[in-house]
């Protein structure tokens, strides 16, 4: 019988190569400051993030399901809980919760009360448009796209915008099936 | 130790950090790209350097700073300090890590041997070139670090790096009179 899954991703991330999260904080911190000085906007900057977000989510999903050891999920409701509670404590060691389901099960919410991209992080008034985490939606975005789940990540709360959590709403808006070499019809 | 994250976390960033500004932002000025990487090096040196020597006296002379980069700070940094520490006494030092950890990830046989503004030649793109300036543009990243943290004790600087000796790499500090 094949390995179960892990149901949470604590063993998971006490089995990886971890770093302060300090440095990290400090460095993403100064990479959108960079970028907030060279392109000046900050919808552009929000793009920029989100692109980042996308490339490098493109590429850890490979390392996420060859550590993980989780099968293909049935639906876009299990994907959000494995992305919850697995992929956010592997990778951030951090866990977020799911809510907020749609009837059609195609829309819910990721909630984060902790979130390591922001220790220490403060606002200036002249960025009130910056969505500071906007790297994270591109992750998703990009690791599903790997799955073969076309999505669209948008910020709902903020907590450096006042809010009281960080929340991402994902939305499925189109699932690719698998395609197999042989078509069973030719 | 405090909080943690995964070190894909911090490599993917770094590596998407010096695409965007190698390859998108400033794809066809190289010494652009350079400065905005090692200034975003810098500011993270500055602050973490802060951050670690709050609770210390300040260092008696530059060599009992750059002891600290090798030890300590290195130490936050990499989990690991410099292996070797060389200076000629006349504020040049060498700090050489054998193993550092965020070149491990580039294939070897792409690597330049010194890391110098004046061997980028934008004109002669070929595969291998690019690959030495990839490598290259990842390197003023820790470059900035160490001139940032050096900075914040009061150490004004310029710092190479130096790969000819791999899989060592060596950062070398010129302290400004």
């Amino acid at each position: 019988m094949a390995p179960l899954a892990p149901k949470t991703g604590d063993p998971l991330f006490a089995n990886v190569e971890r770093v302060n999260a300090e440095l990290f904080t400090l460095t993403y911190g100064a990479i959108v400051r960079q970028l907030l000085a060279d392109l000046e906007e900050v919808e552009e900057v929000n793009k920029q993030l989100d692109l980042m977000g996308y490339n490098i989510g493109v590429r850890l999903i490979d390392e996420f399901l060859a550590k993980s050891n989780v099968s293909r999920c049935v639906d876009f409701k299990e994907t959000a809980d494995i992305i919850a509670k697995v992929g956010f404590k592997m990778f951030l060691g951090v866990t977020a919760t799911v809510t907020n389901w749609n009837a059609e099960g195609t829309t819910c919410s990721l909630v984060l009360e902790d979130n390591p991209l922001v220790d220490f992080v403060e606002l200036p008034d002249t960025c009130q448009g910056l969505h500071y985490c906007n790297i994270l939606s591109g992750v998703l975005r990009g690791a599903l796209e790997m799955v073969s789940m076309k999505t669209e990540i948008t910020w709902v709360r903020d907590m450096l915008h006042g809010d009281d959590a960080y929340e991402l709403q994902a939305k499925l808006v189109k699932q690719v099936p698998e395609e197999y070499p042989y078509k069973d019809d030719d | 130790m405090g909080r943690e994250v995964a070190e894909t976390c911090m490599e993917g960033m770094i590596l998407e950090m010096v695409s965007a500004y190698s390859t998108r932002f400033y794809a066809t000025k190289p010494d652009l790209a350079a400065r905005r990487i090692e200034a975003i090096g810098y500011q993270v040196g500055l602050q973490l350097s802060e951050r670690y020597t709050t609770e210390r006296p300040r260092f008696g002379d530059h060599l009992e700073a750059i002891k600290f980069i090798c030890k300590d700070f290195w130490s936050e940094l990499f989990n690991k300090q410099i292996d070797n520490l060389r200076t000629n006494h006349r504020g040049t030092f060498v700090l050489q890590d054998n193993r550092f950890r965020w070149l491990t990830r580039i294939p070897i046989n792409s690597l330049p041997n010194k890391m110098d503004a004046s061997q980028h030649d934008p004109s002669a793109p070929t595969p291998d070139n690019k690959a030495a300036q990839d490598t290259s543009m990842h390197l003023y990243f820790p470059c900035g670090i160490i001139r940032g943290a050096l900075s914040s004790l009061g150490i004004p600087c310029a710092v190479s790096a130096d790969i000819s000796n791999l899989p060592a790499c060596s950062f070398v500090v010129r302290i400004k009179a």
